[in-house]
């Protein structure tokens, strides 16, 4: 049933993702918050098609993957693109001015699985998709620099349904740079004092009660939640080798199934798990 | 002795109220003549100058119990030339003086009130115009009418023109009013066809109407299914028994959840308490109410029966159409398809053609493709029962997340708009859409509000160390004050297991007693497990008509300023109420606004009227002194409100700055205050420290009367004790000094401010801004602190400085004189007199200059010398003073009140108001003046000062007697209180009172008269 009909316990289905390609670009014009090692770009490859393969082959969701544009060196971060939630899908008006046209092949793609689209014309306002925060019964927006206020009116305008609730966002480039859904009602959240301060504005304006799972590395705390009908609850999470403690904290879910995934390349340029799909729940094709 | 009378008078309201204070006795005769002498005109300047006469009179040379039916005559007087006069709305008075002419008697007026009124209403006929006899007669009707429904004002208008009249007659309180139920009925049959009929009949009846006759009204609910329920109610039913009544004509148990609205504008929705009288609820409103869900359950499924959650189901669709319930696309469809499930069984291809899905709206805007998806949709819920898809319906409502959240427009202490949203779980903050904070009930430790802004003190977060305050500004007093009733409605329906009990009542309690009365949640939770009835029948055939009955039904009404809604509102109501003709609304709004003629529908005119009013009195008084509220009413632009704030802050800052605290305040402390709230700790504790002074001195009866000044009090009391034993006196000495030091404590704190607070008596009734304070602690806490939060008003006291410093003056030399007597007890009283009107009289100029010149903080040096000397020589005298024996006070309540029904206990925190009508009350005191019964004594000195604030005229008269070697003064107080619904006056007046007491610590009060008259009832005390 569409609408509110899933509930919280529909949260994490997804029978679709978008991915894209990375550029060659990305290893030296990508945007990141500061300089550091250069990035291998054939090993961000690698990861990225294992990444890709985990959400195709593993968990059977039909990956829909555009191909790179070399004009938009971070075009492989589709999250920011995009927010969907059921069947609206808001196209992003992306806080980096250089990423604006890579909403251009994400609204294509999206029109093809016949989504209610909504797209955010508005000047005066930016959103990255890295900083919206769906957890199943609400939305949370970081205020970040790629976030304005009015990008996030225009998302609680589009998903109506939803309390949307902001959250100040400091130290970090998105909202979930240090944060994201582990479960259905489950969030992993960093342990850095950002991370925390903003978890307690979650928890402030929230009516819900969400369980945590702290994990030591911010980083580490941006993990992707699926609920896929064969298999349960599935989590892919940082591997242990970037980041052993925070795996540990993971394994401690006994009711995921536990996917590590390296992302050492992307992470050089802010990249996430979550920045490189949009997942998409079309279950109920009517 | 001090006589302070305090008038205070309502303009826009109409409501005038009377305090006197007398130092004599006075019979209940004068009790019952009060009321005429209060019965001055509302309009400011007249009830000024009526005002000052009377204080005059009063403050004559005569021996106190003397000047007071001197006093009384005046008054009778004015009533004689003003009689009807206050029926009258401003306007029409300066058109018409006649109506001026009867006099009236407030017995008379209570029970024959009826016949008055037509007698008076009559003697207008010559003035009839095309259709005059009818006319009037209606008029007539009308006016009885208005009486009988608290006298709204409106009547005696509409003898004007024979338009107005006409409307008049179709207007729904006339309807209301029949006399008996049949007639009643008949009559409004009638009047649908045939108005000019109608109003025969209804003259005729007339004359032999008796006043006994239980007086009806007629109720219009508008239901949730869009029918309408009709019903007739006694006048003075409370909101219970009509809510009692829909629901059983709803045949619903579950009934907690819901309750009765009635609709001030489109966006102005009050909730009808059941606790209290209809009729004082809706003022002038029409009696038309909307049956709507008031606590949405979060989760439906827990209702017992089905017919509950079928209500709860239109409610929520009707939330939707409406755009109150924001949903998506996707939910709109779904929700509708459950609808049609619901209302149409299962989709039948043969009968469900293409259309007929167009015939129910599911959304405000609802597309062709919204109803294709809905119809989609429905075929997919085949086999669902409609109670079940109504199930399905709600458990997909209520996730929405504006589900059950009640929005209120406001704005964040800078400035910003935000939503104030009031739910189950507590309080949201929205700014646009977004959901910027939110306050969960067991986090907020307090809510209150004061004038136009509500505030909630919350619990420390985690690290931090102190409670903070946060502030919001609404729109007006009215908005704050319906959300913190909302507020506590909510946090008490679901939060608590059982209602909190009302604060308990006193006299002049400051601050909204208002406390949820119902039952919980887990009340009715408990209540609705023994519901034990076969589910009962009913038929969901609604959503057509919600969405058509949306369509007429006041909140379809778009937004346009409140005004203009006020009166659309009221001809819409109009409208459906009676059917009969759009074209005489049409009329009757050409009549009324283009012809610019008085005459309208009384609600019209009643709206007017109050909007000429408010106009009125802001062009006479000052309001930018006055308040932020003030202001904002006024439409001034941001910039004149930030420059007084500024001011505001400046001054505050100056007091502050100067005063060593002589209490550190803990609970100032701890408040983080956005809008400037640090001062406010401060006046209620400067008011303790009189108080309590006050009441160590004399425990006996002078504190009967918590309208009193009582500084005197220990005075008294030590008198009594003094007679008794001389040693004694050391003790009382020690009482009186604790009264002062305190007092002293007080002004050394607070500089220039200090002043105003002391005399600020008379002048802050004015603002009356204490009524405006509302409070509730979710969780029960120190009543100190309720107190002193309610009295955060400092502000605004500050800005009267002026005015408070010169009553203060007053204060100080009374102080003096009574003080002087006592010292020297073998000094002639004269000479003492004598010398004390000089100091008296040149302090008055030195202070008054020093106003002029706006040299606040050095009077407070000057003052507090006063003070300081009074004190002492308080100490040392002030038995002998009054030493005439004076039995202990015991408080006498004498209540008039012109429309018999109105309610009578007066212990109730505040002095009843009686809504549109005149009602005087008395209170005295039973002691006697030493000289009541004696000597006239010579009158030493009398002074009158006059000052004004925004809405306050306040007339002090110092009256000095000396009576067998005994001097007296009397101070008597007049204070004139106008303001609109806007400003609780029974507040105000507590607050005049209190501060007059504050500011004579060593008189007593008398005798408090208070009148009022008003227009449009006040809604506050609910």
């Amino acid at each position: 049933m569409a609408g509110l009909g899933g509930g919280p316990a529909a949260f994490g289905r997804c029978t679709h993702a978008v991915v894209r390609a990375l550029p060659e670009s990305l290893c030296r014009q990508a945007l990141r918050r500061s300089a550091g090692p250069e990035v291998d770009f054939a090993r961000a490859e690698r990861e990225h098609q294992l990444y890709v393969g985990v959400l195709r082959g593993k968990l059977g969701l039909q990956v829909l993957e555009l191909p790179a544009d070399e004009s938009l060196p971070d075009c492989v971060f589709v999250e920011d693109v995009a927010v969907v939630c059921e069947e609206t899908a808001l196209l992003t008006r992306p806080g980096a001015p250089s990423r604006r046209k890579e909403v251009e092949a994400m609204k294509r793609v999206l029109e093809s699985l016949n989504l209610n689209i909504v797209e955010m014309v508005d000047e005066n306002a930016t959103l990255d998709g890295g900083d919206v925060l769906f957890t199943g019964r609400e939305f949370f927006v970081g205020l970040s620099r790629r976030t304005n206020q009015r990008g996030a009116e225009i998302l609680a305008d589009t998903f109506k349904d939803y309390a949307v609730s902001t959250v100040p966002v400091h130290d970090s480039l998105h909202l979930k740079g240090f944060c994201s859904m582990a479960g259905p009602n489950l969030i992993a959240i960093g342990s850095s004092e950002a991370a925390q301060k903003a978890l307690k504005t979650m928890q402030q304006m929230s009516d819900h009660r969400y369980d945590k799972l702290t994990v030591p590395d911010d980083a580490a705390a941006n993990c992707m939640y699926l609920n896929i009908p064969s298999k349960g609850h599935v989590l892919l999470h940082r591997a242990p080798e970037e980041y052993p403690e925070s795996a540990k904290v993971f394994e401690k879910l006994k009711d995921h199934m536990l996917i590590p995934i390296a992302n050492t390349e992307l992470e050089k340029v802010d990249g996430s798990l979550t920045c490189c799909a949009v997942l998409i729940n079309k279950a109920s094709e009517l | 002795m001090l006589c302070l009378s305090v008038v205070t008078m309502t303009t826009e309201v109409g409501s005038e109220t009377e305090v006197k204070k007398d130092s004599e006795q006075l019979g209940p005769d004068k009790a019952k003549d009060k009321p005429e002498e209060a019965s001055e005109t509302p309009e400011n300047q007249k009830s000024k100058e009526a005002s000052s006469e009377e204080a005059q009179d009063s403050s004559l040379p005569e021996p106190t119990s003397q000047s007071s039916p001197s006093s009384q005559k005046k008054q009778k007087a004015s009533p004689e030339s003003k009689g009807i006069s206050r029926f009258l709305p401003p306007w029409l008075k300066k058109q018409k003086s006649y109506t001026l002419a009867e006099p009236k008697d407030e017995p008379k007026k209570k029970a024959t009130g009826e016949e008055q009124v037509i007698e008076e209403s009559e003697s207008q006929t010559p003035e009839g115009v095309a259709q005059p006899r009818k006319s009037l007669e209606e008029a007539a009707e009308n006016h009885h009418n208005a009486k009988a429904d608290d006298k709204e004002k409106q009547s005696v208008s509409s003898a004007e023109t024979p338009q107005l009249v006409k409307e008049d007659g179709k207007e729904m309180e006339v309807e209301k009013v029949a006399e008996k139920k049949e007639e009643n009925e008949e009559e409004k049959e009638k009047r649908e066809t045939k108005e000019v009929q109608t109003a025969e009949i209804k003259t005729d009846d007339i004359p032999q109407k008796s006043p006994k006759k239980i007086k009806t009204v007629q109720c219009k609910v508008m239901l949730l299914d869009g029918t309408e329920y009709s019903c007739d109610l006694e006048k003075r039913a409370k909101g219970q028994v009509l809510f009692d009544k829909v629901c059983e004509h709803l045949n619903l148990l579950e009934k907690d959840y819901f309750g009765l609205l009635f609709y001030e504008t489109s966006e102005q929705k009050n909730w009808l308490d059941p606790s209290k009288e209809i009729k004082r609820q809706i003022r002038s409103l029409p009696w038309i109410f909307t049956f709507n869900v008031k606590f949405y359950p979060p989760d439906p499924s827990q209702l017992t029966e089905d017919i509950t959650r079928y209500f709860l189901c239109l409610q929520l669709r009707q939330d939707i159409v409406s755009g109150r319930l924001p949903c998506s696309f996707v939910t709109h469809a779904l929700l509708g398809s459950y609808t049609l499930q619901a209302e149409l069984g299962d989709h039948d291809p043969e009968e469900h053609r293409r259309d007929y899905i167009s015939e129910f709206q599911f959304a405000p805007n609802q597309t062709q493709e919204m109803e294709e998806k809905v119809a989609e949709l429905h075929k997919t819920h085949r086999g669902l029962t409609p109670a079940q898809a109504d199930s399905q319906f709600l458990e997909n409502a209520k996730r929405l997340s504006m589900y059950g959240v009640d929005l209120h427009h406001a704005k964040d202490s800078e400035g910003v708009d935000i939503m104030l949203g009031v739910c189950a779980n507590g309080l949201l903050i929205y700014k646009d859409r977004l959901r910027i904070n939110r306050f969960a009930w067991p986090k907020i430790l307090k809510i209150s509000y004061k004038r136009s802004n509500f505030y909630i003190k919350v619990r420390p977060a985690e690290l931090e160390q102190f409670e903070s305050t946060i502030g919001f500004k609404l729109p007006n007093h009215r908005a704050a004050k319906r959300l913190w009733k909302v507020c506590v409605e909510h946090h008490t329906f679901f939060r608590l297991v059982s209602p909190e009990q009302p604060p308990k009542a006193k006299f002049l309690t400051l601050g909204s007693k208002f406390r949820y009365s119902g039952r919980t949640q887990a009340q009715t939770r408990q209540a609705s497990n023994l519901i034990d009835r076969p589910a009962p029948y009913f038929e969901r055939t609604s959503s057509k008509r919600v969405s058509r009955s949306l369509d007429g039904a006041p909140m379809g009404i778009s937004d346009q300023s409140l005004r203009d809604f006020s009166a659309t509102g009221g001809q819409a109501a109009g409208d459906k109420i009676i059917d009969t003709e759009a074209a005489g609304q049409a009329n009757l709004k050409e009549g009324g606004r283009e012809d610019g003629s008085p005459v309208k529908t009384p609600q019209l005119e009643l709206t007017q009227d109050g909007k000429i009013n408010s106009l009125r009195v802001d062009g006479e008084n000052i309001y930018v002194r006055h308040s932020n509220l003030m202001l904002e009413d006024l439409d001034k632009t941001q910039d004149d409100l930030l420059k007084h704030q500024a001011s505001i802050s400046e001054l505050k800052r100056n007091f502050m700055e100067s005063t060593p605290e002589p209490r550190p305040n803990e609970w100032e402390k701890r408040r983080i205050t956005p809008l400037s709230l640090q001062t406010q700790g401060r006046h209620a504790s400067r008011a303790e420290g009189p108080c309590t002074g006050v009441s160590n001195a004399d425990k006996s009866s002078h504190e009967t009367l918590d309208i009193v000044e009582e500084k005197k009090q220990a005075e008294f009391g030590i008198e009594e004790t003094v007679v008794v034993d001389e040693t004694n006196k050391g003790k009382m000495q020690v009482a009186t000094d604790a009264g002062e030091t305190c007092k002293v404590e007080h002004l050394s704190k607070k500089d220039s401010s200090s002043l105003p607070s002391d005399s600020s008596s008379s002048s802050s009734s004015s603002e009356s801004e204490d009524e405006e304070v509302g409070e509730y602690q979710p969780h029960h806490r120190a009543i100190e602190e309720v107190i002193r939060e309610e009295q955060e008003e400092e502000e605004d006291m500050k800005r009267k400085e002026h005015e408070e410093k010169i009553q203060h003056v007053e204060a100080t030399p009374e102080g003096s004189k009574l003080n002087v007597p006592v010292e020297h007890t073998q000094v002639t009283a004269e000479d003492l007199v004598q010398k004390n009107t000089v100091t008296v009289a040149t302090e008055e100029k030195k202070l008054s200059e020093e106003v002029k010149q706006d040299l606040g903080q050095e009077k407070e040096e000057e003052q507090l010398k006063l003070n300081g000397d009074v004190s002492h020589v308080d100490i040392d005298v002030a038995p002998q003073l009054i030493c005439c024996s004076e039995p202990p006070v015991v408080k006498t309540e004498m209540v008039t009140i012109s429309d018999a029904t109105q309610r009578t206990e007066i212990s109730t925190k505040e002095i009843p108001i009686v809504q549109t009508e005149t009602k005087t009350i008395t209170y005295e005191s039973s002691q006697l003046d030493g000289s009541a019964g004696g000597d006239a004594g010579m009158l030493v000195s009398a002074q009158t000062i006059t000052s004004e604030s925004v809405s306050t005229t306040t007339t002090t008269h110092i009256t000095k007697m000396v009576k067998g070697g005994v001097s007296e003064t009397r101070i008597e107080k007049r204070i004139v209180i106008t303001g609109d619904a806007d400003i609780d006056h029974d507040e105000a007046l507590a607050q005049a009172i209190k501060e007059a007491k504050e500011q004579h610590p060593d008189m007593s009060v008398t005798r408090v008269v208070v009148h009022k008259e008003t227009e449009i009832a006040e809604e506050d005390e609910e």
